[in-house]
């Protein structure tokens, strides 16, 4: 009855043999694949009989100061397994992804968010506005290098 | 004879009496028929994930209490739970099934309030509101006994809880267990075969069960299109296991459905609490864990079922005494993805009744 995560090596070697090069490593716990081929290789996981990843959990973006990296949680209500797909995106100015709303709309909301807070913008998404901050808002405040003049310096030390 | 009429756009929210919370949408109506909406959030972004970055992982957990106001338990629990992911331990037993019971009385308060404020929406002006208010304080008064709280509890801790409920917990606890049921019994009886709720509500707001996976919908929303998932069953955290209870199910997925969703599910939850009280063993209720936590490095996806869908916590930590990326995975702005579709089509009646029946809180979907 529990939810149990796939074997990531056998699925990057499914992924693999059906868009060669696309993945780049595998961990544990989930694949990395490059984000050019994002958009078909989910359009692969939902479609396939076996894997069937029919609903996306929840899209982040992490700022790893030299790359970014877009994680997409995916669970399959059918076959009751749940898989983590990342990307990492390389460059700073103006990164982008292909938007996966063509595959699962439930990444609408999740996209225009990462566009927002983190700059990584979704080529391909219908509406793409900022969601939580107003429009004619410069920067994007989740990212590690973002300076803001609004609120105070920093307080706590980060600590060792 | 044609009569001559434009579209015309205005403004709903953000504040309203009925937008549960700080909620806008520019709706565009030719006469009463809604013909396009769009959502417009960001009125409660206090940036909660970008602070989490700033505080230790014990600090983080007020702000986790501000997400989702109306219950805020389940909040904390979540993001314990990843907490405790991440360093690879279990709390003690007692502070576990502290932990359901405080869960479980959240979400009875959680869906009172979203019962109550659908049957607001639908104009039966506060009567029904405020029988559930009546319900609710009692929740609140036993939420004081444990932490001296009503609203922003901060009562879960990393490895367990913060304190043992006092004396006169358990024996108010039991009084409540005792009548509570038949209150809900009283509000079934006076709503579920109402003919105008009926009228107002069946057939309204119909989502099927592939539309709503495909939009990544959760929690009663889900649960009244037909699909039963829920995460106590699917990924099963504290001590669900070994409880027994029921996971209702719609059939047609209208707001008809995710109203009785609601009301069963507090029944459920009754049931849970029942079965907690009678199991739960003496000792301990939080590890010994050093104040100033340094997980190590890694990540972390801890996820419960709240009272509106699947709250999720992605932490990813760095080895250090704060997390270096605390993603927040809101149930009630993901559970919007919808709404668009929903409303084009209706009159704007029907569009404030959709809205509240999906059940959104605007701190968690603004964080």
């Amino acid at each position: 009855m529990m939810t149990r995560p796939l074997d990531t090596t056998k699925l990057a070697e499914l992924v693999e043999t059906n868009f060669p090069g696309s993945v780049t490593e595998w961990k544990p716990n989930a694949i990395f694949i490059r984000p050019e081929t994002l958009l078909e290789i989910c359009h692969f996981l939902k479609n396939t009989p076996e894997l069937q990843l029919n609903y996306l959990n929840s899209i982040s973006a992490i700022d790893y100061i030299e790359h970014f990296e877009l994680v997409y949680h995916l669970t399959s209500i059918t076959h009751n397994h749940s898989i983590l797909l990342k990307t990492m995106i390389y460059g700073r100015e103006n990164p982008s992804v292909p938007s996966v709303m063509a595959v699962w709309q439930g990444a609408d909301y999740q996209e225009r968010e990462v566009w927002d807070l983190m700059g990584i913008a979704p080529t391909g998404h219908p509406n793409l506005k900022r969601i939580f901050l107003w429009e004619g808002f410069q920067g994007h405040p989740l990212r590690k290098d973002y300076e803001d003049t609004i609120i105070l310096p920093r307080q706590w030390p980060r600590g060792g | 004879m044609p009569l001559h009429s434009e579209p015309v756009t205005i403004n709903f929210g953000p504040q309203h009496p009925s937008t549960h919370g700080v909620f806008r949408m520019r709706v565009t109506f030719d006469g009463e028929m809604v013909i396009d909406a769009e959502p417009v959030f960001g009125y409660l972004h206090r940036g909660s994930e970008k602070l989490a970055e700033e505080r230790t992982y014990t600090q983080v957990i007020t702000l986790t209490d501000r997400l989702d106001y109306t219950a805020s338990m389940t909040n904390n629990q979540a993001y314990v739970l990843a907490c405790e992911k991440l360093l690879s331990v279990s709390p003690p037993l007692r502070g576990m099934y502290l932990r359901v019971i405080a869960a479980e009385l959240g979400r009875i308060a959680s869906h009172l309030i979203g019962i109550g404020f659908f049957l607001n929406e639908l104009g039966a002006f506060h009567t029904p509101l405020m029988y559930c208010f009546r319900e609710r304080e009692r929740i609140l008064d036993l939420f004081e006994m444990m932490c001296g709280a009503r609203i922003t509890f901060t009562y879960m801790r990393v490895g367990g809880v913060f304190q043992d409920a006092p004396e006169e917990f358990w024996p108010a606890l039991k009084s409540f267990l005792r009548e509570m049921p038949g209150y809900v019994n009283e509000l079934d009886q006076m709503l579920s075969k109402n003919e105008i709720l009926l009228a107002r509500t069946r057939g309204v707001g119909t989502i099927s069960p592939d539309k709503a996976i495909n939009a990544s919908i959760s929690g009663p929303t889900l649960r009244s299109t037909g699909v039963a998932w829920d995460w106590r069953k699917q990924d099963s955290y504290d001590i669900y296991d070994q409880l027994e209870f029921d996971i209702p199910v719609g059939a047609n997925g209208d707001n008809y459905d995710r109203y009785w969703v609601r009301l069963q599910e507090m029944r459920q939850s009754l049931r849970i609490i029942t079965q907690c009280t009678e199991q739960i063993p003496n000792g301990p209720v939080r590890l010994d864990l050093p104040f100033v936590l340094k997980p190590p490095e890694g990540e972390a996806y801890g996820r419960v079922e709240s009272p509106k869908g699947e709250l999720g916590f992605y932490l990813i930590s760095d080895g250090t005494i704060a997390p270096y990326r605390c993603k927040i995975r809101s149930p009630s702005l993901i559970n919007l993805t919808i709404l668009r579709d929903l409303v084009i089509g209706g009159t704007l009646a029907d569009m404030i009744a959709t809205f509240g029946s999906i059940d959104v809180n605007m701190g968690e979907v603004d964080r």
